[in-house]
């Protein structure tokens, strides 16, 4: 399928070296309505939304707010039903199926919510996966996936599958298959969910590490304040729109 | 990208390996069954269509039929004679040879063993028309034939019987009531398809045996070699005619005599084995009909239950045709597996039921490469389904799936 359509991801070390000046993420008016008649939802409701490359944003809100239906728009999983979704400046609205899954296998990383690792596959093959789509050979794969899980300290446990790993180890799976394709964005929902907090708290650091060494572009959902507090900015759902957006640096300076 | 699909569709196949095996068992049954039954089938045709063949070339084989007497009683017809041979070897063109043959049953002695055989008066062209080949010693000599010498060939069976590892050659016999000189000994054919000997009968010169042993001149039996297939229909007719006229028989009644084509004879019998090969073709059809539904039902089971697996997938980026032909491949290696298997089997089968069965095993590469690519084709065929359900999930419902 024809990916000319959108700027080469490449191999580039730093993403930061790509910016073009446009938003990363960028939504005007984008609604996403669920269902006909009666049955209908409005998950999203009409959403501006711009988010820059090199941010870490967050995003909380209460149950059925729209934070995963947001999330997943993001994340070319899904079309907007009106409005308009600009990724790195491409109308994604426009994109056919297979394209979008381009697009998602060269740009992003997913951090799905509870893990979602293969059974019975260890975890060197489960961080392989996306690097097979993206048509590696088999010595390139191994080596970059043997990066990606030193990188979440997760040397010594490759060859183990994920019923022989923890919660936190195999959410750390989880991330390195997200990172090993180095992607522009990591989409993660509630990657800290169900851990306990000093669990979480290490899953942060390692996410805040991603973000400032290699320059990656999180959006993350979350429902704990203190998760939301490691990113850089927070926005919050109500009821389909934002209802605020909070900038956590200037808090804590 | 394909060398990776088939990697991981076999590690998938092994991670469930007892499962695997029972989805292939339909179609390892029904490869099995047609492999075994065509080898087994072709043996015994190709034995048949030999022992028809070793009857002689372009045979036909005149004799006596019934004759529908007063108040619908069947009795048996007038036998031949030694003119009516004459008369169609005068008469009749596109012939290589014709020969009477009369026959009795007679205990053959010698010394103080004996043996209870069948005894046939004919002359030198029998050996020609059945294809029989003098082993030891020689045919009749033309003076022989004239005047009815008491000598005769034996048939291995026979030789062996009476002389056991002794010289048959000039020895002299008792036949019935007559003393009678070996001149020579046939070489064997062996037994025939059905278990008989074919190999048990004396031959003498017809006039021989019509004086010295029958007391009549009935000739039983005439052969007939045709000059070249072509022609045998015309000679058929021709024969038909002539016999028509010397019977006496009048236009519109039936004939009171029988001629059979033992060319026609061995087409029936390979006509016969085209109808048995489609009948097992349709029966394989149909067992692996019933083996392909088995592997959908099992990979509709398998989409289901890797359906978070599936969401993974395609969330990460792998297009629709990537799933599907994941799914395919799968398919067409469990398929081609049993397909695999039940070759192994059936042949199998068969190499130990031949001998068991008294027929030759004969490897027939052609029905092993179709089985091959139908089961193929089979796992095609049943996998796209269950496939295409899987490339056409949505990644968010699928990632949902519980
Ligand atoms: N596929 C769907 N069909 C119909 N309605 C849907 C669908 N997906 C989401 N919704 C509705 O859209 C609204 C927003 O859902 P969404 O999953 O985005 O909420 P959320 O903020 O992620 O909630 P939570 O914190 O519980 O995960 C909800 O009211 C939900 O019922
Ligand atoms: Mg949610």
């Amino acid at each position: 399928m024809d990916t000319s359509i959108l700027p080469r991801s490449g191999n580039d070390k730093d993403k930061r070296a790509e910016k073009t000046g446009l938003p990363l993420v960028d939504f005007s008016k984008v609604s996403k309505v669920y269902g006909v008649g009666r049955a209908q939802v409005i998950a999203m409701d009409e959403v501006d939304l711009a988010i820059n490359e090199g941010e870490f944003v967050a995003i909380m809100g209460p149950s059925g707010s729209g934070k995963s239906t947001c999330l997943n728009l993001i994340g070319c999983l899904d079309t907007p039903s009106s409005g308009s979704y600009r990724f790195k400046g491409v109308a994604v609205g426009g994109l056919s199926r297979n394209q979008r899954a381009l697009l998602r296998r060269h740009y992003l990383g997913f951090i799905f919510q509870g893990y979602n690792l293969l059974k019975r596959t260890t975890a060197i093959e489960n961080v392989e996966m996306p690097l097979v789509y993206r048509g590696y050979k088999k010595s390139v794969r191994q080596k970059m996936s043997l990066t990606a899980l030193k990188e979440v300290g997760l040397e010594g446990r490759e060859h183990h599958t994920p019923a022989q790993l923890s919660g936190g180890e195999q959410q750390r799976v989880a991330i390195a298959r997200a990172i090993a394709t180095n992607p522009s964005l990591l989409l993660a929902d509630e990657p800290t969910g169900n851990l306990d907090s000093k669990k979480g708290s290490e899953i942060m650091d390692l996410l805040t590490k991603l973000n400032q060494d290699r320059g990656i572009t999180i959006i993350m959902v979350t429902h704990e304040r203190a998760m939301a507090e490691y990113a850089d900015r927070t926005v919050h759902f109500l009821d389909g729109r934002i209802s605020n957006i909070q900038n956590n640096r200037v808090i804590h300076q | 990208m394909i060398w990776n699909t088939i990697k991981l569709a076999v590690s998938e196949i092994g991670r469930n390996m007892m499962r695997s095996f029972l989805t292939i068992l339909g179609i390892v049954i029904g490869v099995g069954a047609v492999i075994s039954m065509v080898t087994l089938g072709g043996g015994a045709t190709s034995q048949i269509t030999n022992e028809i063949t070793s009857l002689g070339s372009n045979l036909l084989i005149l004799r006596p039929g019934t004759n529908e007497g007063h108040g619908g009683i069947r009795t048996s017809a007038t036998p031949f004679k030694l003119e009516d041979v004459e008369a169609i070897d005068n008469h009749i063109a596109g012939i290589a040879a014709v020969t009477p043959v009369s026959s009795t049953t007679a205990t053959a002695v010698y010394g103080n063993t004996n043996w209870s055989t069948s005894v046939m008066g004919t002359d030198n062209k029998y050996l020609t028309v059945r294809m029989w080949e003098i082993e030891r010693g020689r045919a009749f000599s033309a003076n022989e034939l004239a005047i009815g010498k008491t000598v005769c060939l034996l048939g291995s069976t026979v030789a062996e019987e009476l002389f056991g590892s002794l010289d048959p050659l000039d020895a002299k016999i008792r036949l019935g009531k007559i003393a009678c000189t070996v001149i020579g000994v046939l070489t064997s054919k062996g037994e025939s398809t059905f278990g008989m000997d074919q190999d048990d009968f004396i031959l003498t010169p017809v006039k021989t045996l019509h004086r010295r042993m029958r007391g009549n001149t009935d000739v039983n039996m005439i052969y007939i070699s045709a000059e070249s297939e072509i022609s045998s229909e015309q000679v058929q007719e021709d024969i038909t005619e002539l016999m028509r006229e010397r019977r006496n028989i009048r236009t519109g009644d039936t004939d009171d005599f029988e001629l059979n084509d033992m060319a026609q004879v061995a087409r029936t019998v390979e006509s016969t084995t085209g109808i048995l090969t489609t009948f097992l073709g349709a029966i394989a059809a149909i067992s692996l009909l019933v083996g392909g539904i088995g592997i959908m039902n099992i990979m509709l089971v398998s989409v289901t239950e890797r359906t978070r697996e599936i969401g993974i997938r395609l969330a990460i980026g792998a297009l629709g045709r990537e799933v599907l032909l994941q799914f395919l491949v799968e398919a067409i290696i469990l398929s081609l597996f049993g397909g695999i298997i039940g070759i192994g089997l059936g042949l199998g089968l068969a190499a130990v039921t031949a001998p068991a069965l008294g027929i030759p095993f004969v490897f027939n590469l052609d029905i092993i490469v179709i089985a091959f690519l139908f089961s193929g084709l089979v796992g095609i065929i049943f996998g796209f389904f269950p496939a295409r359900r899987a490339a056409l999930m949505d990644p968010i419902d699928a990632l949902r799936y519980e």
